[in-house]
């Protein structure tokens, strides 16, 4: 037992002797939630979970023995905790509308029943390593929960019970570990979040994690184990573009952890998913989903823990050999709490008062990401996408900076764009994606092999666009060639027909790959068309005037992902529309120059 | 310990002042300080060990003599009495009345700081409130328990708008109108008549409660007064049930109080010299605003931000802007062109607005019409742009017609009267009659079922020689 010496904010100097950086502490009459982060002889430091108001020097402190660690176990998804996994949903029922100060409820309810199905083949003396399947429990009706043998735990299955209902603290199997010791395993453990989950090997991504958002998917896509980072002012839609994400993404499980970030759009999942499907399984989005919120004025420190604690429960749902998607929104609020902690140890700051360590901490997160094949011998493994708010939306500062280093695929955001409404605004100039290459297989095996080949001659027209709209701005659009205001007219087509995706049209919100493929085609076949008029002659007037224009900007919300006839149809009618004006203009040439 | 003085001050300075030898103070504990004049100041435990003892003095710290200077430790946090007399009332930063009347005393009192509202407990924002204002209506919806703060900068009519909102702000369909907090932060005597006259007016002031401190008054005092008005919205919204409308003005002043104070105390500064905490420290006064699960009542909240130099990517503006739902952007431009209120539309923003909006709350062509308008305005004003260099008369026939709804979009639809009260449905339809500059080809963003009903191009008459 120690005391309170100090109190400064978040901060607290303690007096404990003996106790281990990292160790949780309790504090005070109220006992509040804190960690040890530094030791100066008798005196340890502590960063509090909680606010500090009202606490005294000279109050007790307990240590708890353990680091920060979380329970892991059935009866996480579709719940929501905080950044040190208090279950907020349970603390609402109990404590009313507020988070209350040094109150700790168990994150699993140790009440509920889960029906324990023991893996086939397991008996008494059974070897089971680190990892192995010890039973399934049906979490939700399309998520079986793997129990597995917590890393370490291995050893000599000594019993193990048989099918039954049991809660997350009964004792399921006894196991003799390695130094002779008999280990009891429940349907949960404890793993501190501060350190990665082992598994067997790392292994290359080869599948596209697929959002079902045209810009994404099909122009700067991101593969399942992949990194990616979504900066951007406020007000481009980076949260909108992460929600899309969670939504639709083609994953077992969705981690969201909001950190730092608004209390109305973590309510917005938790009032919105439960209502929608999962396009792929036709379950209620809620029943793959896990959220951790710390919002924004929920206490700093927290807030700095909550994306380890969201890391960790995705690599446990890794380990069960399930495809987890983790989005963090945002990591400048992470990096900001290190930078408040850091200020307040006096450490020296380097780039805008963020610490020295900050690239090395970002690289050290993003690492957790990957593909892997797991203890047990499955494939699993984590997406990570993490949200960037650059002050005065200045990609050039440390956060954004050094994560544009680390991400492989960039959807940057831009204040341009998202003034006009131009949503999702990812500037294509700005954005990229590492993962092309590996992605390109699996859309010729499984869509179309000119994939590859459309993205890149839709991203060159692209490309052009920026330089022919200064060539406007200067000397006005009479000025530039039949050519290049057809490919202005390209540009608006792509613009409108496939990139700009509503996220809150029911038609368009959600783009199957199939579908994000036929309208890049057809916008292309449409661009292509008027070019090869133009060289016949057909004056560029004659094709801007031409109504299918705006009906191919209108398909993405006329035909819904199961509708790919009426996109074929409208391919055919404007076919032979193009063929009408080509034929009339080849007999008006030839009546006047006759 | 409430009883003892102590008379153990070390130093003074910025602000701040140093105790030694004072054990067992807890941190956010009020205390007073008694000068060598007498007189009484307010201050605040922001750092204790047995050693030392960190106290914020909100009246600062100049003329103090320290071998003279009193300090009593009240043992007990910032805290305001509440009671459902305190509509109609004046109060310092402090919550000290400043109405000649006598301060309110009730069984009832709550710490200033509040506690972090559980988002579990939150309810999602989805009531549509009609301002009467057609750049907010139409384009950046306000919802009940939303915070949308306005941008603007020095000489922008951001008062005149916040006092617009409160006559105007109900439920459509609905007269009842909302209990009003005002919490002015360094602003002037003038400003601060002005809203207590726009209250007046409008018949309101009974329902309103002002926490005042102007220009020329402590500015420490600014980081307790936002925190004490909102334990009064929250107690008026979830307590007795009201719909709360929340005005405060000026952010920027908070904020550089808030620096004022960090520089003193040695925090390593992040930007401009503001602290790193900036964002945090405002999140904990935004983040009050809201609904609540099963409560009838609702904060919604307008803080007034003025941008150092019309800088919207300065540190306060920037950071007030990741944590509100959006905002409303003054433009000088506009304002010179005589177009009240001048709100800026591109920039402008309303991200409750999807889900306020629309055939349960206004009209099923809302949320496309608004996209519209923002699509064709951007794309008026490249038109205008390029006018200007290569001259109107060279526009080809359809840039005319976007040029002329750049114009007319700004002059009818952004700009009307102080005490013109639109209904939404007046906007949206105003709104139509300005589309009908435009041919239908050009509105991709509405659908073809919007178009038949509402669109009635006027391109007969650009085609009429």
């Amino acid at each position: 037992m120690g005391k309170v010496v100090e109190v400064n904010g978040p901060l607290v100097t303690i007096e404990l002797a003996g106790v281990p950086t990292g160790e949780q502490v309790r504090i005070g009459t109220l006992n509040l939630m804190g960690e040890v982060i530094a030791r100066h002889g008798e005196h340890a430091l502590v960063q509090m979970y909680e606010p500090t108001e009202s606490l005294r020097p000279g109050e007790p402190v307990v240590a708890l023995g353990h680091p920060l660690s979380v329970e892991l176990g059935p009866g996480l998804l579709g719940g929501i905790f905080d950044g040190v996994q208090r279950p907020l949903l349970e603390h609402a029922r109990q404590h009313g509308d507020y988070v209350p100060r040094g109150v700790h409820i168990p994150p699993l309810d140790r009440n509920k029943l889960w029906h324990f199905e023991p893996h086939p083949g397991l008996d008494s003396g059974t070897r089971i390593e680190d990892g192995a399947v010890l039973g399934t429990v049906q979490e939700t009706p399309t998520i079986a929960h793997r129990i597995l043998v917590p890393p370490g735990m291995g050893g000599e299955l000594l019993d193990i019970i048989s099918a039954g209902d049991v809660t997350v603290d009964t004792v399921v199997a006894h196991v003799k570990n390695r130094h002779g010791e008999i280990q009891e395993l429940k349907l949960f453990h404890r793993w501190p979040v501060r350190s990665p989950r082992p598994y067997r090997q790392r292994d290359d991504a080869v599948a596209p994690l697929l959002t079902g958002q045209r810009i994404l998917d099909t122009f700067f896509p991101l593969v399942k184990g992949g990194r990616a980072a979504v900066p951007g002012p406020f007000g481009a839609g980076k949260t909108i573009v992460q929600q899309q994400i969670a939504r639709w993404a083609d994953a077992d499980i969705v981690i969201y952890v909001g950190c730092g970030e608004r209390g109305n759009e973590l309510v917005d999942i938790l009032e919105s998913f439960p209502k929608l499907t999962d396009p792929n399984t036709g379950r209620s989005l809620m029943e793959r989903t896990l959220l951790v919120a710390n919002t924004s004025n929920m206490p700093v420190v927290a807030r700095e823990a909550s994306i380890y604690v969201g890391a960790t429960l995705a690599e446990y749902y890794r380990d069960q050999g399930y495809d987890v998607v983790m989005v963090a929104d945002s990591t400048s609020r992470w990096a900001e709490a290190l930078r408040e902690v850091a200020g307040r140890l006096g450490q020296m700051p380097v780039e805008e008062g963020y610490p020295a360590y900050l690239a090395s901490r970002l690289a050290a997160f993003y690492e957790r990401a990957g593909r892997v094949t797991t203890l047990s011998g499955d494939s699993g493994s984590i997406t990570l996408i993490g949200a960037v708010s650059p002050p005065g939306g200045d990609f050039s500062e440390p956060v954004t900076s050094h994560t544009k280093e680390i991400v492989k695929t960039f959807w940057a955001l831009s204040k341009e764009l998202a003034d006009a409404r131009h949503y999702p605004a990812v500037d294509w100039v700005e954005s990229f994606s590492g993962y092309v290459a590996s992605c390109s297989g699996w859309w010729a095996e499984h869509v179309d092999p000119r994939w590859e080949a459309h993205r890149a001659t839709a991203l060159g027209i692209l490309s052009q666009a920026d330089e022919l709209a200064r060539i406007v701005n200067l000397v006005g659009p009479e000025a530039l060639s039949p050519q290049q205001r057809w490919a202005l007219q390209g540009v608006a087509l792509f613009k409108e027909g496939v990139l700009q995706q509503s996220a809150l049209d029911p038609v368009d919100s959600y783009c199957s790959p199939q579908k994000q493929f036929a309208l890049l085609d057809q916008m292309l076949a449409i661009y292509q068309r008027g070019l090869k008029m133009l060289d016949q002659g057909v004056p560029v007037q004659e094709l801007l005037r031409l109504p299918l224009l705006a009906q191919a900007q209108r398909l993405k919300g006329s035909y819904g992902n199961d509708q790919l006839d009426g996109l074929r149809e409208f391919a055919t009618q404007a076919e032979s529309e193009f063929n009408r004006v080509s034929d009339e203009y080849a007999q008006h040439g030839k009546a006047s120059t006759t | 310990m409430s009883g003892k003085e102590y008379r153990l001050a070390s130093a003074a300075r910025g602000g701040l002042l140093f105790m030694r030898g004072v054990p067992g103070v807890a941190l956010g504990d009020r205390v007073v300080v008694r000068d060598h004049g007498g007189g009484r100041r307010n201050g605040q435990v922001i750092r204790t060990s047995d050693e030392v003892v960190l106290i914020q003095v909100l009246e600062g710290t100049d003329n103090l003599d320290l071998e003279r200077t009193w300090v009593r430790f009240l043992d007990q946090p910032f805290e305001i009495p509440l009671s459902p007399d305190i509509l109609g009332r004046v109060f310092t930063g402090l919550g000290q009345p400043r109405d000649e009347r006598p301060p309110l005393f009730s069984p009832l009192k709550r710490n200033v700081n509040g506690a972090p509202v559980n988002p579990a407990a939150r309810a999602y924002p989805r009531e549509f409130i009609q301002t009467g204002i057609s750049s907010v209506d139409g384009l950046n919806s306000l919802v009940r328990g939303q915070k949308l703060p306005i941008f603007s900068g020095s000489g922008l009519p951001h008062n005149r708008l916040a006092a617009q909102i409160v006559r105007q702000a109900r439920l459509p369909g609905d007269d009842s109108q909302f209990a009003v907090v005002f919490a002015a932060m360094g602003v002037s005597f003038s400003d601060a008549s002005f809203f207590r006259e726009t209250f007046s007016d409008s018949g309101v002031l009974r329902n309103v409660v002002m926490f005042l401190n102007l220009a020329d008054e402590p500015s420490i005092e600014r980081l307790i007064l936002p925190r004490a008005a909102l334990t009064v919205a929250e107690y008026l919204a979830f307590d007795l049930d009201l719909h709360v409308l929340v005005v405060m003005t000026d952010m920027t002043h908070y904020a550089e109080a808030l620096r004022e104070v960090a520089t003193a105390k040695g925090d390593v500064p992040a930007r401009k010299g503001y602290p790193g905490y900036l964002y945090s420290d405002l999140a904990e006064i935004y983040e009050r605003a809201g609904r609540i699960r099963e409560r009838h009542g609702s904060i919604t909240m307008v803080p007034v931000v003025s941008m150092p130099s019309d800088d919207i990517t300065h540190p306060i503006p920037d950071l007030t802007g990741y944590i509100t739902e959006g905002q409303l952007v003054l433009s000088r431009t506009l304002n010179n062109e005589g177009v009240y209120p001048p709100v800026d539309i591109p920039p402008s923003l309303s991200r409750l607005m999807k889900d306020g909006i629309g055939k349960e709350h206004t009209r099923e062509d809302h949320g496309r019409l608004a996209g519209q308008l923002y699509a064709s305005y951007a794309r008026a004003l490249e038109v205008r742009n390029l006018a200007s260099i290569i001259g109107a008369d060279e526009l080809s026939e359809t840039d005319q017609n976007y040029l002329a709804f750049a114009g007319a979009f700004e002059q009818r639809f952004v700009g009307q009267g102080e005490d013109e009260d639109r209904s939404v449905i007046e906007t949206l339809n105003l709104a139509w009659d300005l589309l009908a500059l435009l041919p239908p080809e050009a509105l991709t963003r509405v659908n073809e079922a919007d178009l038949a009903k509402y669109h009635r191009w006027q391109g007969a008459t650009t085609e009429a020689p």
